[in-house]
């Protein structure tokens, strides 16, 4: 049996190994035992942190042919392709004959026989993954320390294995200082939001460091850098070819999942490597002439910088919260019971910051920490049940854009991936909000609506001006809408579209009533009124110990994910309740009134960590319900149109 | 010329035994079978025990039927072999030609762009066919051409009897309708070859399956070797009926709609080298390519020619002049050698065919020859073609190759599947959609009695009641028939049902939109505050690349046959309102901009939701008054339905259990308790394009009857309360609804619903309310008689009160409404005397300037 360094380092071993044994054998499951082999290693203890993660450790820090891990989103899915499962191969000198296994490889060993029997076609599907979008920086850090304590003792996988190396630190290479100069593409991609506000700021108008930097290699100097695609301007990590053996219809576009796979980066994947060494060929070759540049450019890349994951085994994600286990919650039920029992109490911890945050107002804090919690758990024909909008109006804009800006902050604290769209109107025309087909280069360009399931995005109405927006900007708006509304994006595939469900948290902060639709109006009502607002909100953010912050991060994700169900007894009273509230006055409560009370009374359950609502939380959401209301009574909106 | 019954081994003087496993043929996933050649990209199919030096030689290759102007050896070359057929080398001699011989066959590179001589390893290829293959065949006919089961011979003749004898008489194919449908179908069609002189013959597969099973298997897994031996066939016969016909050159058979596969998505290893059809949409086209297909080479020094043909995408460039034996002597002359025409299209999966959350696969097509330019970007296609699969080069130097091959169709029939749109027809698509089972289980749910409810019901379940509202929409769904007046002058007649639905916010009217945009394979969904005219008719724009300019339809074209639903209706500007007119009545569009002139179909329904003006429905109001839409517009709808509270105990009891169970259910449970959305999206497919309900006598007097009793209703008071409009939409409403039956004819039942829907909506929005009777003429005159009754009694009144005071001209409009109020009985509106005044202006009696009035002199 391979021992452990093994299966990491050596996994195409452990593969040919069994491909070997199932020859001689009639057996023909060997694939089966491969992925089987590979789930059951990883199963044990612990065993899956002794994988290095692609999202981590930079790539040239990484053994070719081992086992990687990813965390990622699937951001476009590529044509099926069909290779050779198995092959024979001829030695030139004597002749003799082996044959070999293709599967999770990239590049055949040399002296192929193509006219051989025994060549079996199988097909494999390519995803191109992308790390998960608007990823707070807690989380890298916090996965990436997980990794680094275990290499602490085992750091055989690494090519180097000195300990010197910080995965936080990002390496410069020595062209930085050229692309700065050479810059010059409109969307060129920011560098992360490394927690400060400036690094939000920053896109559309030339942080220019660009994520190929991170490769060290030099042989892009000529050509025009490769856009890697990501959904949210300024990300940065390595994108990923992953290759899908099996079952590659249960994947879904958006979806989010760890993969683990042997890691590819062979030199002769790129397509752009030796062109001018072909071209001479390609008039005649069919097999060649079929592809545009930009779209073998974009298919085939160099692996230096997108390399290829050829996936042995995969783990969906229901979240990307490090502090909880992956894995479907009644999984780990037994060990989260204790943290279950203090929700009441990490509750209210959790109220209170909320409520020094939204400047003493404690309706605006109970609101938000039920935002926070939101999810879409089903759809009925159209309708999206559970999308929970928030619109928080009444921010002060006399502090400028410091007040947004420091709640974003604070929020990205405690979900683990938000992105902060600021509206002002150049963001509006200009962004590419909605992925579109590029038909050119045959791929999908992403767009900032490209997100992952649950990710908070926090639209900035403050920033907006007057002004005109263009028709992209309408486009922009429109989509921002349906997203709020039906929790679907149309992504443009220029002779039709296509309509992906999305599930995004929309908060949106504003001065007035935003012109986008909500679910969910609050007004902030300031209890004090802090001189500096800029150290005010530093110094709440600062209190909070990284234990604390913690404890939050895990019952927001704790909240969102528990079960819920109403019985019959309380489906009875809210009914009455429903009748009597229409008799004493019809037009107090309406069916979407009805609507929005039973998700506050849900997330009021989930975030007392109920699973069953109660007569209790029902009155008080009504009750938190009329509050809110009678807020938003005298700036309400008089014209009566829907929104 | 060599008999059909020649066979394609005998001339090598060798019988030999069909190598190729027969019985594996059949039953082996063709992958397997073929694994020996994955990369025979349109390798010949060689005979079994052909030495490698009896592969003709590119130089003395030449045509089955050209002239012998070159020598060849003769012996070497098989006449009657489909390996011989349609080579490029027979060029066109001047002569006058006619038959077979004469015609210059054309080379077919679809069927094999890139040649290849594969040395056939014999030994490696299992023998254990060999039994089955001498079974299957009688003796004296075992001959098959190798890697195939196929017998030249017995192929052919099984062709020729196919194109003699099938007649189809059940054929509805818009093609075929000018000829006569008991006479064999491709003999006709032959006929129409030697006529017309497009030497194509396009034949269904279908027929071919179901005139001969085998053959049809034949053609779908061997379509290289199969398709010329078809072709050979076909101009046997064509040259023996037309032997004085001449055509460009010769006849090509193009088989199309192979049953293989359907779904790009399905295409697997297995597919390779085989015949398939799939649908797709072209979304890129490119430049002609022009591909060598033999190359001239001239020697320097003696001028010496030399044709070379490429194999496999390489000429091989003579070394030595033949004549003077100058070695490396000889250049290519580029514009003696031969090329043809090639492009590559891609095609992308048609978004019915995904599977919800993935992307559209895409696929590369190649054309040829008179194939190149057929389609467009953003064409809906059916491609028959074969598919190919090479493998890559990581470096044309280095034997070490990439272990994924590259996939290609070569493509050998397209068929536009919007192309019968214009005719008026449903797609072809449409209507093999259905598997028998599934028709069964709709014509089952179609038979229950309440077929009609149950469907209704599944209608939007998450919103709850307006039972009526849904039901008029189910109707608006299945459409009415349609008809075709256009002999006796009338035009068409709109088979479809537009609905309006006003009412307060909130009451779901959106979701009602957005569930039938989902419903609908060709919905569209916009908003009247986000739409122009030119977004929902069509624009002219450039495309940027070719500089063409092209007509980008908009939402109403792009919903024909389907229904566009507009939010926020009220909320839409004049002037794209006006384009409505048009669409809602006449169903077509008609555009005159930038130089292009012309009339599109929009045969859609309009699915239309409306605000009232304050916010609140104001049911002391009409509908007109309330949402302030024109009243010619509103004549056009054939329902308009009120979403009102209805505020009452009862029913709030029903909706707050609708919605809690709403939030707690398990999607399991509901499923369970309706009909599910495909289903249902089946359903109305079927009906549509199946089912077109005739009107029976007895349903005629019916409906008769209810337009006589509804214009007697108004009569009595004065006031008319149908149109002939209202006799139309009654018409619609009753065949949907006979179509929601499954029935071919409408009965009285079916008007009996149509006449209660009908005033179901009537009783909301055409109500006066200041009298509380139906009024028609609120919709069709915009105002209720009653209304107008007053109107002309309050000009009346103020005419006189200005004929009795003629002595100050010039009065002041408070002090004039102040007194006319004085003198009325009833309360006088402002907005009532301003009518009254203008009315009196337009019959010149005064003139408004501002605040005063002057009496005309």
């Amino acid at each position: 049996m391979p021992s452990t360094n093994d299966w990491i380092n050596n996994p195409l071993g452990v593969v040919e190994e069994m491909f070997g044994a199932s020859q001689n054998s009639s057996d023909s499951g060997w694939e089966a035992k491969v992925t089987e082999f590979f789930r059951q290693r990883l199963m044990e203890k612990d065993a899956h942190t002794w994988v290095p993660s692609l999202n981590d450790v930079p790539l040239h820090y990484l053994k070719p042919n081992s086992l990687v891990k990813f965390r990622c989103l699937i951001q476009d899915m590529f044509d099926p392709e069909f290779y050779m499962g198995a092959y024979d191969t001829v030695d030139p000198s004597t002749k003799a004959k082996v044959l070999r296994c293709g599967k999770y490889k990239d590049v055949t060993e040399c002296g192929v026989d193509l006219d051989s029997a025994n060549m079996v076609t199988s097909e494999r599907q390519t995803f191109y993954c992308v790390p998960i979008p608007g990823e707070s920086p807690w989380v890298k850090e916090i996965s990436s320390c997980v990794v680094d304590c275990f290499y602490a003792s085992t750091c055989q996988a690494r090519v180097v294995p000195s300990t010197s190396y910080v995965p936080s630190r990002q390496k410069r290479s020595y062209e930085d200082d050229d692309e700065d100069d050479m810059d010059t593409q409109p969307q060129a991609q920011g560098h992360a939001h490394n927690g400060t506000p400036a690094a939000a700021e920053a896109q559309g108008n030339g942080d220019s460091k660009r994520q190929e930097t991170e490769a060290p290699s030099g042989q892009k100097a000529s050509s025009p850098p490769l856009d890697l695609n990501f959904p949210l301007p300024g990300e940065k990590g390595p994108a990923c070819l992953v290759k899908v053996y099996a079952d590659w219809d249960s994947f879904k576009l958006n979806d989010t999942m760890e993969v683990y796979g042997i890691l590819s980066v062979s030199p002769a994947l790129s397509a752009l490597s030796d062109q001018s060494d072909t071209s001479s060929s390609l008039i005649l070759d069919p097999a060649e002439c079929m592809e545009t540049a930009e779209e073998l450019r974009v298919h085939s890349p160099p692996a230096s910088l997108v390399p290829r994951l050829h996936l042995i085994h995969t783990q969906r994600l229901a979240h990307n919260n490090p502090l909880l286990p992956p894995a479907a919650l009644e999984d780990s039920a037994a060990s989260l019971a204790s943290t279950l029992g203090e929700m009441v109490s990490v509750r209210a911890e959790l109220l209170a910051y909320f409520t020094q945050l939204l400047l003493g107002d404690v309706l605006a804090a109970e609101y938000l920490l039920l935002h926070l919690i939101s999810n879409v758990y089903a759809r009925r024909d159209v309708i999206p049940l559970g999308k929970f909008t928030l619109n928080l109006s009444g921010c002060p804009a006399t502090a400028g854009p410091a007040y947004t800006e420091q709640l974003y902050c604070a929020l990205q604290q405690l979900v683990p991936s938000a992105y902060r769209l600021s509206m002002t109107l150049q963001n509006m025309n200009q962004l590419r909000l909605v992925p579109r087909k590029d038909y050119v280069a045959n791929r999908l360009l992403s767009g900032a609506l490209q997100l992952a399931a649950n990710t908070s995005l926090y639209l900035d109405e403050t920033q907006l001006e007057q002004g005109q927006l263009d028709p992209a900007g309408v486009r922009n708006i429109t989509a921002l809408g349906n997203v709020i509304s039906w929790q679907k994006v149309d992504y443009d595939f220029n002779y039709h579209q296509m309509e992906f469900p999305s599930n995004i948290n929309v908060l949106i902060a504003s001065e007035g009533r935003s012109l986008l639709p909500s679910d969910c109006h609050v007004h902030l009502q300031p209890q004090v009124t802090p001189p500096n607002m800029e150290a005010y909100l530093g110094s709440a953010l600062t209190a909070q110990s990284s234990s604390q912050l913690n404890k939050f991060r895990l019952y927001l994700t704790m909240a969102r994910t528990l079960d819920y169900s109403i019985s019959e007894e309380v489906t009875k009273a809210v009914e009455d309740d429903f009748v009597d509230m229409r008799k004493d006055d019809p037009q107090s409560i309406s069916a979407d009134d009805l609507h929005s009370l039973l998700v506050v009374a849900r997330l009021l359950c989930l975030s007392l960590g109920q699973s069953a609502l109660s007569t209790d939380a029902w009155s008080r959401a009504k009750h938190i319900e009329t509050l809110r209301k009678s807020r938003s009574e005298p700036q309400g909106c008089l014209n009566g149109n829907e929104p | 010329m060599s008999s059909p019954m020649s066979t394609p081994g005998g001339k090598r003087g060798r019988p030999s035994n069909p190598s190729t496993p027969a019985s594996e043929g059949a039953t082996s996933p063709p992958a397997q079978r073929r694994r020996g050649q994955p990369s025979s990209n349109g390798d010949l199919p060689l005979m079994p025990t052909s030495p490698p030096t009896d592969m003709p030689d590119p130089l003395q290759d030449t045509s089955l039927f050209s002239s012998p102007r070159r020598s060849v050896l003769p012996s070497e070359v098989d006449m009657s072999s489909p390996l011989m057929y349609g080579t490029p080398s027979s060029r066109v001699d001047g002569t006058p030609r006619s038959g077979a011989r004469g015609t210059p066959a054309r080379q077919r590179p679809d069927l094999g762009s890139v040649r290849k001589s594969k040395q056939v390893d014999l030994q490696s290829e299992p023998s254990a066919a060999d039994g089955a293959a001498a079974a299957e065949q009688p003796a004296g006919q075992r001959l098959v051409i190798w890697g195939t089961d196929v017998n030249v011979a017995t192929c052919k003749e099984k062709f020729q009897r196919f194109l003699q004898r099938f007649i189809d008489p059940s054929s509805k194919e818009d093609e075929n309708s000018c000829l006569d449908l008991n006479e064999p179908l491709y003999m006709q069609k032959l006929e129409e070859i030697s006529i017309v002189g497009d030497p194509v013959l396009n034949i269904n597969c279908g027929h071919v399956s179901s005139f001969d099973a085998e053959l049809y298997r034949q053609l779908v897994c061997y379509p290289q070797e199969v398709i010329p031996t078809f072709d050979m066939a076909v101009n046997e016969l064509f040259f023996e009926r037309f032997p004085d016909s001449i055509l460009e050159h010769q006849i090509q058979v193009r088989p199309y709609n192979a049953l293989k596969t359907r779904n790009m998505r399905s295409l697997n290893p297995e597919d390779i080298d085989q015949l398939i059809t799939i649908s797709g949409m072209v979304i890129r086209t490119s430049q002609l390519i022009p591909e060598m297909q033999e190359a001239f080479f001239q020697c320097a020094v003696c001028a010496f020619s030399a044709r070379v043909e490429v194999d496999r995408g390489r000429i091989a460039e003579p070394a030595v002049c033949r004549n003077c034996n100058t070695t490396h002597s000889l250049a290519l002359i580029h514009n003696r050698s031969m090329f043809s025409d090639k492009q590559m299209v891609k095609i992308q999966e048609s978004p019915e065919d995904m599977p919800a959350g993935q992307t559209p696969h895409t696929t590369v097509v190649y054309a040829h020859n008179d194939l190149v330019d057929k389609v467009q970007p953003g064409d809906r296609i059916n491609i028959t073609g074969i598919y190919r699969a090479v493998p890559m080069r990581v470096n044309p130097r280095q034997s070490n190759v990439k272990s994924v091959y590259k996939t290609h169709i070569d493509v050998i029939h397209f068929r536009k599947t919007d192309e019968k749109r214009l005719h008026g027809q449903d797609d072809e698509n449409e209507q093999r959609l259905f598997t028998e089972a599934r028709v069964q289980t709709l014509r089952e749910l179609a038979a229950k009695p309440d077929v009609y409810d149950r469907l209704s019901s599944a209608l939007a379940p998450s919103i709850y009641e307006h039972e009526d509202i849904k039901k008029g929409i189910l109707l608006q769904l299945f459409g009415g028939t349609r008809k075709d007046f256009s002999q006796t002058g009338r035009g068409n007649f709109r088979a479809e049902v537009n609905i309006l639905l006003c009412g307060d916010p909130g009451t779901s009217k959106s979701q009602l939109l957005q569930y039938v945009f989902n419903l609908v394979p060709r919905g569209q969904y916009t908003s009247g505050k986000g739409s122009s005219a030119v977004g929902l008719t069509a624009y002219i724009m450039k495309d940027p690349e070719t500089r063409q300019t092209v007509l980008q339809t908009g939402a109403l074209v792009l919903s024909d046959n389907g229904i566009c639903c507009i939010d926020e209706f009220d909320k839409m500007s004049d002037s794209t309102r006006s384009v409505l007119h048009e669409v809602m009545e006449q169903q077509t569009l008609s555009i005159a901009k930038a130089g292009i002139i012309c009339q599109l179909n929009a045969r859609t329904s309009i699915l239309a939701a409306a605000n009232p003006v304050e916010s609140q429905w104001n049911p002391k109001k009409t509908t007109i008054e309330n949402i302030q839409l024109p009243h010619t517009l509103l004549s056009r709808f054939d329902l308009i339905f009120l979403m009102l509270d209805p505020q009452d105990e009862a029913y709030d009891r029903k909706l707050a259990h609708h919605l809690v169970s709403l939030y707690y259910q398990s999607e399991e449970q509901l499923e369970e308790e309706n009909l599910d959305m495909a289903v249902l999206k089946d359903f109305i497919a079927y009906a549509r394009s199946y089912i077109q309900p005739k009107l029976s006598e007895e349903a005629g007097q019916a409906l008769i009857e209810a337009y006589v009793e509804m214009r007697k209703v108004g009569s009595g008071r004065g006031m008319v309360s149908a149109y002939p409009r209202q006799l139309e939409s009654l018409i619609r409403l009753a065949e949907a609804h006979a179509k929601v039956r499954f029935s071919d004819k409408v009965e009285t039942i079916d008007v009996e619903e149509a006449k209660r829907l009908h005033r179901e909506a009537l009783k909301q929005s055409a109500t006066d309310p200041r009298t509380g009777f139906v009024d028609i003429s609120i919709l069709t005159t915009g105002m209720s008689a009653t209304a107008r009754k007053r109107k002309e009694e309050i000009t009346a009144a103020l005419k006189k009160m200005l004929q009795s005071r003629t002595k100050t001209p010039v009065m002041k409009f408070q002090q004039l409404f102040d007194d006319l109020r004085g003198q009325s009985e009833t309360a006088i509106t402002k907005d009532q005397f301003e009518e009254a005044l203008k009315a009196l202006c337009d019959e010149d009696y005064l003139t408004i300037s501002g605040k005063t009035i002057r009496l005309a002199t």
